[in-house]
């Protein structure tokens, strides 16, 4: 099975970024926004919330908030235009959302 | 005291407004959401990437370029206010809504202009909301912005004149570029010829693109299909289509970039009371204008896309032509800009060539499978919403809205809108304009909660 994944084409060599995802360590470089960073690990971005599918995002332009995560450390990011950061922990599912 | 003049987008409609007015002594006061300047289209790479203008924009680098070095030159000059990472979230009278880093603030206006730019049309199809499908403009901002292709093997679909200009960028890239699969016959494009020589530098654009495309990077160019299905289980693994014959196909690839033109993004001149008309030769809504661009409101103009799609190029002039009716209309007196005019006319008349070359196939919708989403927010297939419309009655988009959730849900409509109205107008039977268009309701894009708690902080 493929898995979407992007492929970086240009500038590699950039400063290592350290995060994570639902606390699995990931690396990316400086530059990516959170989006791009999952996309380059084939981490897709998200369950959704609406069936049993996966989600990761559309637009890439903060339009459509198809690619909402959530932090560790509280609060909803847009990750298309958030700009990856060191230490980072994101959370694919929304951590007040129960069922 | 002088005139507070606010610019909402610093793409080129809003950057070419901003240093018109500080050239002619106005301050403006220019706010964008992304932290640098320069749209979408001229989007720019995150800082840590090391690329030249060349390499990122093609052809178009001396223009991007401009763009860029006399607004960053302006702005740190202090010829003008920038404000970046700021959303404009709803306008009220003269109060234009901004938020920013989750704290909301307001700016009382004596001139606005609205420079929004405007979003991916989609029509939907099996699986489109698949890891791995993303519209045309995401795919671009990906090389753009983060120097990354989509996917490792990517399948352009839709169609209009950015299908072609992104797989070419990829194509340059280096990117595996599986096809441009494209719904408008070729015939539809000799037609329309008359019309798209207005501008004959762009149609001589268009031709090159297309030749780079088939001659030199040998990519599978194909007009008139039928896209079928998106396929793929948790990601995108091809695309299945019919060609112009009605033959089957599948291609693989793990990305699709799709799109059927733009919309304009008029969600804030509407709540600014503007009025906005149906345009029938591109099938959108877009705000009435004068040929400056000035809408049905006092103090309140609109330039670039999200006036009418009309690209980059119309977007600096519409912008620069915005600032001389901002300047007159303030009692500047200032000579009538006629060759500007008449090149934005030009613009104008060409596109509406391209309108009729690259015509959303919304006959396509008829066909869609029953169990295609149509609202990828709220998750409503194409069936639920024929199903309550027809059985609850609903003669106009914002009734069928309410109905069904369709463009209930957080991206606002602006991916299903053209789609459900379209759709909504086959099943009665109507004129598209006569199922109207969704209002816009504030704020226009979702913003974090603490904004809002501060605000009910702020009126306790």
């Amino acid at each position: 099975m493929s898995v979407a994944q992007f492929k970086r084409l240009k500038d590699s060599a950039r400063r290592v970024i350290h995060f994570s995802i639902d606390g699995e360590p990931c690396t990316a470089r400086a530059g990516d926004s959170v989006l791009s960073a999952m996309m380059l690990t084939g981490r897709l971005i998200r369950q959704s919330d609406i069936d049993a599918g996966f989600r990761a995002g559309f637009c890439l332009m903060g339009a459509c908030q198809d690619c909402w995560v959530w932090l560790e450390t509280g609060g909803r990011i847009r990750a298309c235009t958030t700009p990856i950061e060191d230490g980072l922990s994101i959370k694919t599912n929304d951590p007040d959302f129960r069922t | 005291m002088s005139a507070v003049v606010v610019i909402i987008g610093a793409g080129p409609a809003g950057a070419r407004a901003a240093l018109a007015l500080a050239a002619a002594g106005i301050r403006p006061i220019v706010i964008d959401e992304q932290p640098r300047s320069g749209g979408q289209i001229y989007r720019r790479p995150a800082e840590e990437l090391r690329r030249s203008h060349s390499e990122v924009y093609g052809e178009d680098h001396q223009k991007a370029f401009a763009l860029h070095s006399e607004f960053d030159a302006a702005a740190a000059a202090g010829h003008i206010d920038w404000r970046p990472s700021t959303t404009a979230w709803a306008v009220h009278e003269n109060y234009l809504h901004i938020e920013c880093a989750g704290r909301p603030d307001q700016i009382d206006f004596d001139r606005l202009l609205i420079a929004s730019g405007a979003v991916e049309r989609v029509i939907p199809l099996p699986n489109w909301t698949l890891p791995g499908t993303f519209s045309l403009g995401g795919a671009q901002i990906a090389l753009k912005a983060h120097g990354c292709a989509i996917g490792e093997r990517v399948a352009f679909v839709g169609t209009g004149p950015l299908l072609y200009l992104v797989a070419l960028q990829y194509a340059q890239a280096g990117a595996d570029v599986v096809g441009v699969f494209d719904t408008s016959p070729f015939s539809r494009r000799i037609s329309s010829l008359p019309a798209m020589l207005a501008r004959p530098d762009m149609l001589w654009r268009g031709i090159r693109i297309t030749t780079a495309l088939a001659m030199r990077y040998r990519v599978k160019l194909r007009n008139g299909i039928r896209p079928v299905a998106i396929r793929g289980s948790d990601s995108v693994e091809g695309v299945a289509y019919r060609d112009a014959d009605g033959r089957a196909h599948e291609v693989a690839c793990t990305a699709v970039g799709l799109g059927y033109d733009l919309r304009p993004e008029v969600q804030l001149a509407d709540l600014a009371g503007c009025e906005i008309v149906y345009d029938p030769g591109s099938r959108n809504w877009r705000p009435h204008l004068d040929a400056y661009g000035r809408t049905s409101v006092a103090d309140v103009y609109v330039a670039g896309d999200g006036a009418g799609i009309a690209g980059a190029d119309a977007a600096e002039l519409a912008g620069s032509l915005a600032a001389h009716a901002i300047l007159v209309d303030l009692g500047q007196k200032i000579s009538a800009p006629t060759t500007m005019l008449e090149a934005h006319e030009s613009f104008h008349r060409f596109r509406q060539g391209i309108d009729r070359a690259f015509a959303a196939p919304i006959d396509h919708l008829r066909e869609v499978p029953a169990d295609t989403v149509l609202c990828r927010c709220e998750g409503v297939t194409v069936k639920a919403f024929k199903e309550t419309v027809a059985a609850m009655g609903a003669r106009e988009i914002n009734r069928a809205k309410s109905m069904t959730r369709c463009g209930m849900g957080r991206c606002q409509g602006r991916y299903c809108e053209f789609a459900a109205s379209e759709l909504l107008a086959q099943m009665l039977d109507l004129p598209r304009e006569e199922v109207g268009r969704l209002r816009a309701q504030p704020p226009v894009k979702p913003f974090a909660s603490s904004a809002g708690q501060e605000i009910r902080r702020g009126d306790s």
